[in-house]
């Protein structure tokens, strides 16, 4: 993978930031997009948009092929079987609110169990307190080990034959813990609970297979992939999707009204209520299609060693704590002795680095780490060895500045 | 300008001397109204004590953890408001509003003190939710102490 070549296609990025040039670590909130995709919602809106699954017209036909044709690669991408396990919905935060909604209303009551983590992004956390409170389950946590990882001992004392549902996040977005979702699977599927993950860090990163993974629903968002805000994708297994009712009713989702009753298209449109995401969908399938050009394995492997860089650059700087695990995705949450990630953050921006401050949607886990707020680098395949260095030399920029106010 | 430079618009002395050594941080004695407010965005918070004797603050105090605007800002509002009527401590809360927005604000017959070294964070709207933390927390108190 050349990273220069890589860097050309994203024309966000050939830009000064107050004056610096443009230093984007932040992609774990989102990533950037590169032309192939601008010119995919480009095109979609120029020649061919029109509603889908309707019009006889040629337009008509033309945006369904690209609706339907996304849905596939998106299949492709993350090895589902069929195209019907396929929803797209706005993104992982609605996909999961989906499961709870619909899958989990019907099928857990009281006594019964819902086990998370306490890492989890807020997005799989309430939709499970929601259910918990709405149907008088318990919510469980799995504790964490020291260093911000899950031990198969906890994962196996937590999960009950009253476990109907598990649902853990692939990668931590706040510490890049890899979770061994495969094993914690195959204890929840022991105890006959289903297994849900969170892959809104993982898909974008590395290859994902869901069959692999032993996940019976699957969540991603399509903006932290180089594709477009506002789409998303729930797998879910067709046994599982098939007995699911929708949680939103009204156009394109029916296949008989009559004055009081109606009933659903098949999978997957009965969960695609409404003109469904039609730009938004070319946009991902054009996401993949890049994605999938420079290697999945590739951008994993450049990630990892951004972010053992940053880790090593950041080891030799005097009161920086770094959380997380050794072994650990491309995202590196640290705080600064002194500085607030606030101040950090402020700094670093005069200087053109872009990083994100605060809770990342995670409050739980700032409790656990007893802090309010960190600072967090994300890289990404278009992230060099000198965005390392510039963030880092802000860092230090950062320190004296606020260095002199405390000493 | 230069990244030192700029930073300096926002981080005048005054304010970093209100972070470093802030007034009013601690507990009111007695009666008081206590108020949490948190910036949900990032998970600033901080808890404002007044003692509300009159239609005057007597008392003003703070406790919380945040990053230096939002501390420093709530250091400054405490020492502008203790002894204010409690008009006038609202009428202030506006001003100090309008600043943030970049507007141009009538001070006669209030004193802003330090407070006026705060402008500079108009030029970085991220931070504009960080300076203001305390001040709301302090018209939700004086409001409800009003309705009461």
């Amino acid at each position: 993978m050349n990273v220069q070549e890589v860097r050309r296609r994203f024309p966000i990025l050939d830009q000064e930031v107050n004056g610096h040039p443009l230093v984007y670590l932040d992609s774990a909130a989102t990533s950037q997009k590169p032309q192939s995709v601008i010119d995919a919602l480009d095109d979609y809106y120029r020649r061919y948009n029109s509603n889908v699954h309707r019009g006889v017209h040629t337009l008509g036909s033309l945006a369904t092929d690209a609706y339907e044709g996304a849905r596939e690669k998106a299949r492709r991408f993350i090895g589902a079987d069929s195209v019907e396990e396929i929803v797209f919905l706005r993104g992982t935060t609605t996909a999961i609110n989906l499961v709870a909604q619909s899958y989990g209303r019907s099928n857990v009551g009281e006594g019964d169990e819902i086990v998370i983590t306490p890492m989890e992004h807020h997005s799989n956390i309430i939709p499970w307190q929601q259910l918990a409170k709405a149907t008088g389950a318990e919510l469980k946590y799995i504790p964490l080990q020291p260093d911000g990882t899950l031990s198969m001992e906890d994962v196996e004392k937590t999960i009950t034959d009253r476990t109907k549902i598990v649902s853990v996040m692939h990668v931590s977005n706040v510490l890049g813990t890899i979770n061994p979702i495969r094993e914690i699977a195959d204890c929840a599927h022991k105890h006959g609970a289903v297994m849900v993950v969170d892959g809104a860090q993982s898909v974008p990163h590395m290859k994902v297979d869901v069959k692999e993974l032993g996940a019976d629903f699957f969540a991603f968002s399509g903006h932290k992939m180089c594709g477009p805000t506002g789409i998303g994708v729930l797998y879910g297994r067709k046994a599982l999707l098939n007995g699911m009712e929708p949680v939103e009713f009204g156009g394109e989702m029916i296949d008989f009204v009559d004055l009081y009753d109606a009933t659903w298209k098949e999978l997957p449109w009965k969960f695609e209520g409404g003109t469904p995401l039609i730009a938004g969908a070319v946009g991902l399938g054009a996401a993949i299609d890049f994605l999938e050009e420079v290697g999945l394995d590739e951008i994993e492997q450049h990630e990892k060693k951004l972010a053992d860089y940053a880790m090593e650059q950041l080891s030799k700087i005097d009161g920086v704590t770094v959380y997380g695990p050794e072994h650990r995705a491309g995202i590196v949450t640290f705080n600064a002795d002194d500085v607030h990630p606030h101040d950090l953050a402020t700094v670093l921006d005069s200087e053109g680095v872009a990083v994100r401050a605060g809770h990342h949607c995670a409050q739980p886990l700032m409790k656990w780490l007893d802090v309010t707020a960190t600072a967090r680098a994300s890289f990404y395949l278009y992230n060099t060895e000198a965005d390392v260095d510039a963030f880092v030399s802000s860092l230090h920029t950062a320190k004296e500045y606020f260095g002199d106010v405390f000493s | 300008m230069s990244s030192a430079n700029h930073l300096d618009t926002l981080y005048r002395q005054v304010i970093m001397d209100h972070y470093k050594n802030p007034r009013n941080r601690g507990e009111v004695e007695g009666d008081k109204l206590k108020i949490d407010m948190n910036n949900p965005t990032c998970g600033d918070r901080i808890q404002l004590q007044m003692k509300v004797e009159d239609g005057k603050i007597a008392d003003a105090k703070f406790n919380g953890e945040g990053c230096s605007i939002s501390l420093s800002s709530a250091s400054m509002m405490t020492q502008a408001v203790k002894g204010l009527p409690v008009e006038e401590a609202l009428r202030m809360s506006d001003l100090f509003s309008d600043m943030m927005l970049g507007k141009d604000i009538d001070t006669s017959g209030l004193d802003l003190g330090d407070i006026e070294a705060l402008q500079g964070v108009t030029k970085f709207p991220a931070r504009i939710k960080c300076a203001t933390l305390a001040w709301k927390a302090m018209e939700q108190g004086l409001n409800e102490e009003e309705n009461a």
